[in-house]
């Protein structure tokens, strides 16, 4: 979708103010580290994948989305995906109180302190056994198709229409355009390198670029012209 | 942060409250268990942070042999040392160089190596680094007080799929000989997104 999250290009945003390295904490404020750890803990309920939480982030108004800090999106998010997973309703969240008869959230493993190490070291590799061949591989030009699917999409909209060259191959990976939305399956998975130039029209020179990790789905091959 | 308009020490009321009447919601339907969102806190305020890439970095600095693994099978190398999970499940490193400058940003959200570098600073996550790191690096690079040669090749890595992107800052001159611990001491969590070098050791001692 074409969300205001999908940030690279966008002016007018304002200076970027880093804190000091050394004197920035990890969390600001007590509320930022309840919004992680329980969109995390969550999360390990299996009711929903990374790709649609990102995508419930995204959804947002564009206006809210640039107005709120990262953990008021997070909780945004996540109140979201709660509710579109019927494990609270509306009236719960309003109220912050369980109704009795708001459905049963048994069956669902909730992990505790113990179980927590080992899920996060587990991780979510999303590589997958590929079901065919890639298309391209390192050094074929290819192009971005000109796309703009209202779901969720991973090829962001400045490098839409653009031709780049294969860099490299990452593999088969879950194609997250479709996880968002639920299937699991995967596509190919490249690191496409686009010249500043081509992207910006900056002139800048041919060896200033951006890397993006695009799947098969979202490319196209060059066109040749013939000899 | 002035450039968002929030004062982070300062939440408003409101939103802790929320904040907490979630929590307490999802306690109450047994559907988080309070202590294991303290187990997750804990790991990420204390536990995993970008400690760990420095002790990559250094590692790879000093040996040789290391780093040629680092730099073909990145998630296996920091693997070796412990450095293992969720958001750094596929890692790639990418080397800086007199010649090469590479920088990490996620444009679309805030893709970041947690194993080796924790949680992302709010300037990672910000609209102001999201917006133009892809279509101006050098403006970026120069708010970090980060300036590079013209002919300096500048390499953007957009973290849009799960990969995740680890810099090898260059290492800095006058450290030959260096302890892997005391080389640790160089690299800066900025130095591994790419928005700074690693400290020479005149700015070490300033530092300290």
């Amino acid at each position: 979708m074409n969300g205001a999250h999908d940030l690279g290009g966008m002016h007018g945003l304002g200076p970027i103010n880093p804190e000091p390295e050394r004197q920035e904490p990890v969390f600001h404020g007590d509320w930022e580290k309840r919004v992680l750890a329980m969109t995390l803990a969550t999360g390990m309920l299996g009711q929903w994948n990374i790709d649609m939480s990102r995508h419930a982030r995204e959804r947002q108004h564009p206006a809210d989305y640039l107005k709120n800090s990262y953990y008021e999106n997070w909780l945004e998010g996540l109140e979201t995906l709660l509710l579109e997973s019927n494990l609270v309703t509306v009236e719960e969240l309003d109220s912050g109180k369980a109704d009795p008869d708001a459905g049963t959230t048994s069956g669902l493993h909730i992990p505790g302190p113990k179980d927590v190490p080992g899920i996060l070291q587990k991780g979510g590799p999303s590589r997958r056994n590929p079901t065919s061949e890639p298309v391209y591989g390192p050094g074929v030009p290819v192009k971005v198709l000109n796309s703009h699917p209202i779901g969720h999409t991973r090829a962001p909209r400045y490098t839409r229409g653009h031709g780049g060259t294969v860099a490299a191959y990452h593999g088969f990976h879950v194609f997250a355009d479709r996880s968002a939305h639920g299937p699991d399956d995967g596509a190919h998975l490249y690191s496409v390198w686009f010249t500043a130039d081509e992207l910006w029209g900056n002139g800048a020179p041919e060896t200033d670029g951006v890397f993006v990790d695009l799947w098969e789905p979202h490319l196209e091959p060059v066109a040749l012209w013939p000899r | 942060m002035p450039h968002d308009g929030h004062d982070h020490t300062e939440p408003p009321p409101e939103l802790a409250l929320r904040v907490k009447a979630l929590e307490s919601l999802l306690v109450e339907k047994g559907l988080v268990d309070p202590a294991a969102l303290d187990v997750i806190i804990e790991t990420y305020e204390h536990k995993v942070g970008p400690r760990n890439g420095a002790k990559v970095v250094a590692k790879a600095w000093a040996d040789p042999a290391y780093k040629d693994l680092l730099m073909s099978d990145a998630t296996a190398a920091v693997e070796g040392l412990g450095y293992i999970g969720r958001q750094g499940e596929h890692l790639v490193v990418v080397e800086n160089s007199d010649r090469v400058h590479n920088l990490v940003v996620c444009t679309l959200c805030s893709c970041y190596p947690w194993t080796v570098l924790g949680l992302p600073p709010v300037w990672y996550k910000s609209a102001p680094y999201r917006s133009r790191a892809v279509s101006d690096p050098r403006g970026v690079l120069a708010e970090f007080g980060t300036t590079l040669a013209d002919d300096v090749e500048i390499k953007v890595w957009d973290s849009t799929s799960e990969m995740r992107y680890l810099v090898l800052p260059a290492r800095p001159a006058g450290t030959d000989g260096w302890s892997e611990h005391d080389l640790m001491a160089l690299v800066t969590r900025n130095s591994m997104i790419g928005v700074e070098c690693a400290l020479s050791p005149a700015e070490l001692e300033q530092a300290s």
